[in-house]
């Protein structure tokens, strides 16, 4: 398989007046020609921010270091003349909240067709047809009155699949859909992820899912990556995270979770303690705090990725859930 | 079954839209709550389901009298809430209060900790001593995991979790009979979810308390609750006990709502045909004749626009109002 984005040691710092904050601490990963990728993690985990610095999107004080290469270029530090002829083109993004992604005062048609016009130096005729087909891709009813109307005049629902629209114009290798469904009613986030998994099969793009919501993971990705406090802690197939998660923080994250199918004890596992502050993150094992199996090695030792099966790895110490001793082969960095 | 705690029978909430007409305007109803009748016994949580603009959380203040019911009454312990005066309801709020879901907007930035909790107190037993309050809200601190040396903090020093339980504890402190919570841990972080989960359970044991557990998700709803209750444009649709409505639910919409749910496991996520409802809700200012789920609904027939259908008891201790109720034809997850 061939990659479209690589990433390798990249990290993101935002300059703040209490001091630098790391948001992303040196996380390297790839995303194969379609394939659907799931990068879960809670508020504050650095998910978001990470594909923010490899779309240059970062806000003024943050800076990235590392590397991102898309197809064998690498984006960190591009010029922004440059990132742009890749930006919209070939890789698309999604964003959470519809209303705000949209410009409220551009009608829709003039929206998806500028798009196509910059980049694809199509006609506004060719353009206008291009857009119908998409609206009519994503299932969106009188697509052509749609284009005359205006952001505010449609539901969230609506709104979201424009979105979806808008990203796949170009063709995109790669779309990275930051939470597309959390704003969503449940009904409507099953039309949406519906549609996603539709697209997965007919369009070749590679999918980035960000998302802090493990169900739809589980329904559309083939991988998973599980992010906290800026590192990733455990990665693998979808099946090894959900059936045989190896690290403290995926298991407890799963067993906190309330199900609609199985009957469970009357309380819910809880993953104890606060979710962590990026400015005194701690220097070693970000979970350690929280973590029920914490050891002496994880408050002065950095566990660093490691593998424990075809391609599924945990950054932690213990040999395994079932047998929660520090292992003296586990990779680390000592920190002092 | 324990006493009966709450009776809302035929509760209305209309809020008049101004639609139009230049110097004298004319107003249309937008119907939240439309005709809402249920119970609430003693010691049990009743989830309250339904998608954004369903009246869910118009029924909860409703219930406590925070927005003035249209038509309808509203029985606590007894005694009538509505349509009578506002000395009255105050006295009775000291038994029935409520948990906000944005954790940080329900507090006061200005206020202190002790302070927020201790509000309620100084409202209804202003006859306690400053040490003997104080006295109360460090208990009620540690009783909801709060360390009682942060009593002098402020809110913005506290993570969302935290909040959350800050809030809780200002509801808890007077000893209510009910609370409502109205989405309380929608939120907040995967992880911290089953913190404030499990403790709103344990008080309620504890302190014998019932609940209206407000929530657009089917999970936490099914992991608290005695019986639910699914809302529709602001009617209710189905209620019944916890497991009838998750094992065999009789309503198209309860069916569709649970079948939407993503689950976290694969292999379920993969193999399942979701039922997927084609559309929008309807605006409320125009809701559909008959009933008002039959636009999205794939059962829907002539009769659907013309009769509304009766919210009824079809199976014994499960009430649905659909003419075309059954059981699902597949399975659901």
């Amino acid at each position: 398989m061939t990659a479209v984005l690589e990433v390798r040691d990249l990290s993101v710092r935002f300059a703040t007046p209490d001091g630098e904050v790391s948001a992303v601490n040196g996380v390297s990963f790839d995303v194969n020609e379609g394939e659907c990728v799931g990068i879960v993690g809670e508020s504050g985990s650095g998910k978001s921010q990470l594909f923010m610095s490899v779309m240059g999107l970062l806000a003024r004080n943050g800076r990235t270091l590392g590397s991102a290469r898309y197809r064998g270029t690498e984006l960190v530090g591009m010029p922004v003349k440059d990132l742009n002829r890749i930006r919209g083109d070939k890789i698309a993004m999604i964003f959470q909240d519809s209303m705000t992604g949209l410009t409220p005062h551009l009608r829709i048609g003039r929206q998806m067709t500028e798009v196509l016009v910059q980049h694809k130096g199509m006609s506004e005729s060719q353009a206008v047809k291009r857009a119908l087909d998409m609206l009519n891709l994503v299932r969106i009813p009188e697509a052509s009155r749609r284009l005359a109307q205006y952001p505010h005049e449609l539901s969230g629902g609506m709104r979201q699949r424009i979105m979806i629209a808008m990203a796949l114009l170009c063709e995109p290798e790669l779309l990275i859909a930051d939470e597309p469904t959390t704003a969503l009613d449940v009904t409507v986030q099953a039309q949406i992820l519906d549609l996603m998994s539709d697209l997965k099969r007919v369009t070749k793009a590679a999918i980035v899912l960000i998302t802090h919501d493990l169900g739809t993971v589980a329904g559309l990705c083939d991988k998973v990556q599980v992010m906290y406090g800026g590192r990733f802690m455990e990665t693998g197939t979808v099946r090894d995270i959900f059936y045989e998660p190896a690290h403290p923080y995926a298991a407890g994250l799963l067993s906190s979770m309330p199900r609609l199918t199985e009957v469970r004890s009357e309380k819910l596992y809880a993953i104890p303690g606060q979710p962590p502050n990026l400015q005194r993150l701690p220097k070693a094992c970000p979970f350690q705090e929280r973590c029920d199996f914490v050891h002496d090695r994880c408050v002065s030792e950095l566990p660093l990725l490691r593998e424990v099966g075809p391609g599924h790895a945990k950054a932690c110490h213990l040999v395994s859930l079932q047998n929660p001793v520090t292992d003296p082969a586990a990779p680390s960095l000592a920190v002092a | 079954m324990s006493k009966e705690l709450l009776r809302v029978q035929d509760l209305k909430v209309h809020f008049p839209i101004r639609t139009g007409g230049l110097l004298i305007g004319q107003y249309t109803p937008l119907k939240a709550v439309d005709g809402v009748s249920f119970t609430l016994n003693e010691g049990e949580t009743l989830g309250i389901v339904g998608e954004s603009g369903c009246g869910k959380s118009t029924l909860g203040r409703a219930i406590l009298q925070l927005i003035k019911p249209t038509d309808g009454q509203v029985l606590f312990m007894g005694s009538e809430l509505t349509g009578v005066g506002a000395e009255v309801v105050r006295q009775k709020r000291e038994e029935m209060q409520i948990v906000f879901q944005d954790p940080l907007a329900s507090l006061n930035p200005r206020m202190t900790v002790g302070d927020i909790i201790a509000e309620p107190l100084t409202v209804y037993r202003p006859k306690l001593s400053k040490a003997e309050r104080k006295e109360l809200v460090r208990d009620m601190m540690a009783k909801v995991g709060l360390l009682p040396q942060m009593i002098n903090r402020y809110p913005h020093e506290f993570s969302g979790g935290q909040c959350q339980r800050i809030g809780i504890a200002r509801a808890m402190i007077l000893k209510p009979k009910m609370v409502v919570c109205d989405e309380p841990v929608s939120a907040l972080d995967v992880s911290i979810q089953a913190q404030i989960v499990n403790l709103l359970m344990d008080l309620q044991q504890e302190m014998g308390l019932s609940l209206l557990f407000i929530s657009h998700d089917l999970s936490v709803v099914r992991h608290v609750s005695h019986r639910v209750m699914v809302l529709y444009l602001g009617r209710v649709m189905e209620i019944a006990t916890r497991d009838a409505i998750y094992a065999a639910p009789l309503h198209p919409y309860t069916q569709a709502l649970i079948s939407a749910v993503p689950v976290p496991d694969p292999d379920v996520e993969k193999n399942k045909e979701r039922i997927v409802l084609g559309g929008d809700l309807p605006s409320p200012m125009k809701p559909p004749s008959g009933c008002v789920f039959r636009t999205r609904c794939p059962k829907a027939t002539d009769i659907c626009a013309s009769d509304v259908p009766v919210l009824e008891e079809k199976v014994p201790g499960h009430k649905v109002a659909c003419h075309h109720w059954g059981v699902p034809d597949k399975k659901l997850v």
